[in-house]
C-alpha cells in the first residue's frame, strides 16, 4: 500500500531552528530518504517553502478566485511530505516516527487511493 | 441426526466468534469475510436440519464461508489479483481437527484482536469492534451496551471496519517492541468488556455472564500468548475473582447483595483459588507494577476475609493508595475513601468523598452519592443521609441499583 505520510509543524519554530540545530534537522532528513530509496520504499518526498509563499486558488461559475495564504489558517501548517510504500499501517507509523519533525510536530498518515 | 433451527443457531453462536477470524485471516478483508460467516450461516440453516450436523460445524462453516467469498469475488471480477492468491492458499487448519485446530484458531482470534483494539480506532470503537467480531455479540446487544441506536452503532461499526481495510491496519500479532504497546490497549478493551459484563451500565439485569466469561476467555488467550506478564496475569486474575462471586451478588430474585452479606458457599472455589495463585504470581513477575495486579490484590483480600474472619483494611486502604498513584481517577479515589472509612471512621473519609464531588465531573456519578449516603448514614447525620440516597437512586442506571437504594431510604 501506499501511505503519504503529511509533515505538520509551526513555521514560526522551524524558522527559531539556529544554523546547527537546522543543519542536524536536514541530515536527519537526508538519511531517513537515504534508507528509504535504499529500501524501495520511498514514492516522492518533498519540503514544502512556508505558508506566507502560499497562493489559493478556487474555479467558480468559470471564474478563478485567487487569494494570497494557505487554504486554512491552522496552528501547525503543512511543512512538506513523505509517499511511502509499506505493508500495511503499522509499517507506515514506523517510518512516520522516523521523521524527525514527529518529535516537535504532527505527522498525518493517508494511506492513497490505489 | 436431525437439528431443530434452533440448534444451528446455538452451534452457530457457539462457533461464530472463532469461524468469523479464521475466515478473516483466510480473506484478509473484514467486511468479506462476514459477508461469509452470514452466508455460510444460511447454508447451514437450510442443510444442517435436512443433512444432520457435520462431523466438524466449526471447519464446515469455515470451508462454506471461504468458498462462498470466492465465488462473490469470482463473480465481481473486481479483485482479481486478490483472488488468485487466496485461490492457492490452503486453508490448512481450518479443515484439521482436534486440539491443533482448537490451537490455531485460537491465534485467530489473537490476531483479531489486535487488530479490533489497533489505536489507529478510537477506544470506544475498539471495545464495539471487539463485542461485535472477537466475542460474536449482535450489533444490537452491542448497541445496547452503549446505549446507542442499532443503526448508529451498525454505522460506527462499517465505519470502523472500511478503516481497517482502507488504511491497512495490519491482521497479525506485533512484533516485540510495538506488542508491549498494543498489549495495553487490548488489556484496556478486554476489561471494558468485563465490566461491562460485571455492571451493565441499563436495563433489567445487572451481570451478564456472558460476557464476563467471553473477557475471562480472552484474558486466558492473551496469557497463553505472553505467558508470565504482571498485567495480563493480574487482569486475568481481576476477573477471576470478581466473576466467582457472581451468583453471590444478586438474590434469586434479582437484588444486589453487598460483599459484607454475600453466603461464600456461593462463590466459585475453583475460581477462586486459580485467581489467588495468579495474583501472587502477577505481584512477583518480573516488570512494572500493573495497576490490574494491585486491583487484583484487593479482590483477593475481600475474598480471603470470610475464612480469615476480618477484612484486611489496613492493607486494602495502603493497596488503594498505590493504586491511585498507577491509576488517579476519581473512583480510585471513592475506593479509597470507603476503605479510609474502615480503618479511620466514616468522619476521616467524608472529607475526601466531599472534596471529590467539590472539584465536579463526577455529577451523575451514582457511586458517589452511594458512598457519601451509607458516610452520612453511619454517621448518624439522617436527613442528609436520605437526601444522598436520594440524589443516588435519581442517577441509578439499572433496576437492582434502584431497587437497593429503596431498600437503603425505607431502613432509615
Amino acid at each position: 500500500m501506499q501511505y503519504m505520510l503529511l509533515i505538520y509543524q509551526k513555521e514560526a519554530q522551524a524558522a527559531d531552528l539556529d544554523k546547527d540545530a537546522m543543519g542536524k534537522v536536514y541530515q536527519e532528513y537526508q538519511a531517513l530518504t537515504e534508507d528509504l530509496k535504499k529500501r524501495g520504499q520511498l514514492v516522492s518526498n518533498h519540503g514544502l517553502k512556508p505558508t506566507s509563499m502560499a497562493t489559493t486558488i478556487k474555479v467558480r461559475d468559470g471564474k478563478t478566485l485567487t487569494t494570497d495564504g494557505p487554504f486554512v489558517e491552522t496552528r501547525e501548517q503543512l511543512g512538506g511530505y513523505f509517499v511511502v510504500e509499506a505493508a500495511d499501517l503499522d509499517e507506515a507509523i514506523g517510518i512516520a516516527e522516523r521523521i524527525p519533525s514527529a518529535r516537535w510536530g504532527t505527522v498525518e498518515i493517508r494511506p492513497v487511493w490505489a | 441426526m436431525r437439528l431443530q433451527p434452533s440448534e444451528v443457531e446455538a452451534i452457530y453462536r457457539r462457533e461464530a466468534g472463532r469461524v468469523l477470524a479464521t475466515l478473516i485471516r483466510l480473506l484478509g478483508d473484514f467486511e468479506l469475510a462476514q459477508d461469509a460467516r452470514q452466508d455460510a450461516f444460511a447454508v447451514a440453516l437450510d442443510r444442517w436440519p435436512r443433512d444432520g450436523l457435520p462431523d466438524n460445524p466449526r471447519a464446515w462453516l469455515v470451508e462454506v464461508g471461504r468458498n462462498k467469498a470466492l465465488d462473490q469475488k469470482r463473480r465481481a471480477q473486481v479483485f482479481k489479483d486478490k483472488v488468485l492468491p487466496l485461490e492457492k492458499a490452503s486453508t490448512g487448519e481450518a479443515t484439521e481437527e482436534g486440539e491443533d485446530a482448537d490451537a490455531a484458531f485460537g491465534d485467530d482470534r489473537l490476531r483479531l484482536i489486535f487488530t479490533c483494539c489497533h489505536p489507529a480506532l478510537n477506544p470506544e470503537v475498539q471495545v464495539a469492534l471487539t463485542l461485535r467480531a472477537v466475542c460474536g455479540l449482535s450489533t444490537e446487544a452491542v448497541a445496547r451496551a452503549f446505549l446507542v441506536a442499532e443503526d448508529a452503532m451498525a454505522q460506527r461499526l462499517v465505519r470502523a471496519q472500511r478503516k481497517i481495510r482502507e488504511a491497512g491496519i495490519p491482521y497479525e500479532i506485533p512484533e516485540p517492541p510495538l506488542l508491549d504497546e498494543r498489549m495495553q490497549s487490548v488489556l484496556a478493551v478486554i476489561y471494558s468488556v468485563f465490566t461491562e459484563g460485571y455492571s451493565v451500565t441499563s436495563g433489567e439485569r445487572l451481570i451478564s455472564a456472558e460476557l464476563c466469561l467471553e473477557a475471562i476467555r480472552l484474558g486466558r488467550l492473551m496469557d497463553a500468548l505472553l505467558p508470565q506478564r504482571p498485567d495480563v496475569l493480574g487482569l486475568l486474575a481481576l476477573m477471576l475473582l470478581h466473576d466467582a462471586r457472581r451468583e453471590a451478588r444478586l438474590t434469586a430474585t434479582g437484588d444486589i447483595v453487598l460483599l459484607e452479606h454475600q453466603d461464600p458457599a456461593l462463590w466459585d472455589e475453583q475460581q477462586i483459588e486459580e485467581g489467588l495463585v495468579l495474583v501472587e504470581q502477577a505481584l512477583s513477575a518480573p516488570g512494572r507494577v500493573s495497576a490490574y495486579a494491585v486491583q487484583a490484590a484487593i479482590a483477593a483480600l475481600h475474598i480471603r476475609a470470610p475464612r480469615e474472619g476480618r477484612t484486611d483494611w489496613p492493607q486494602i486502604a495502603a493497596l488503594y493508595e498505590v493504586l491511585l498513584r498507577l491509576q488517579p481517577t476519581p473512583v480510585v479515589e471513592l475506593n479509597r475513601a470507603v476503605a479510609v472509612s474502615m480503618v479511620d471512621g466514616p468522619e476521616k473519609a467524608l472529607p475526601l468523598v466531599d472534596s471529590l464531588a467539590a472539584r465536579g465531573g463526577f455529577k451523575d456519578y451514582h457511586l458517589l452519592h452511594v458512598v457519601r449516603a451509607d458516610l452520612l448514614r453511619r454517621l448518624d447525620r439522617r436527613e442528609e443521609a436520605l437526601a444522598a440516597y436520594r440524589a443516588a437512586l435519581d442517577s441509578a442506571r439499572t433496576d437492582p441499583e434502584r431497587r437497593f437504594l429503596e431498600r437503603r431510604l425505607a431502613e432509615l
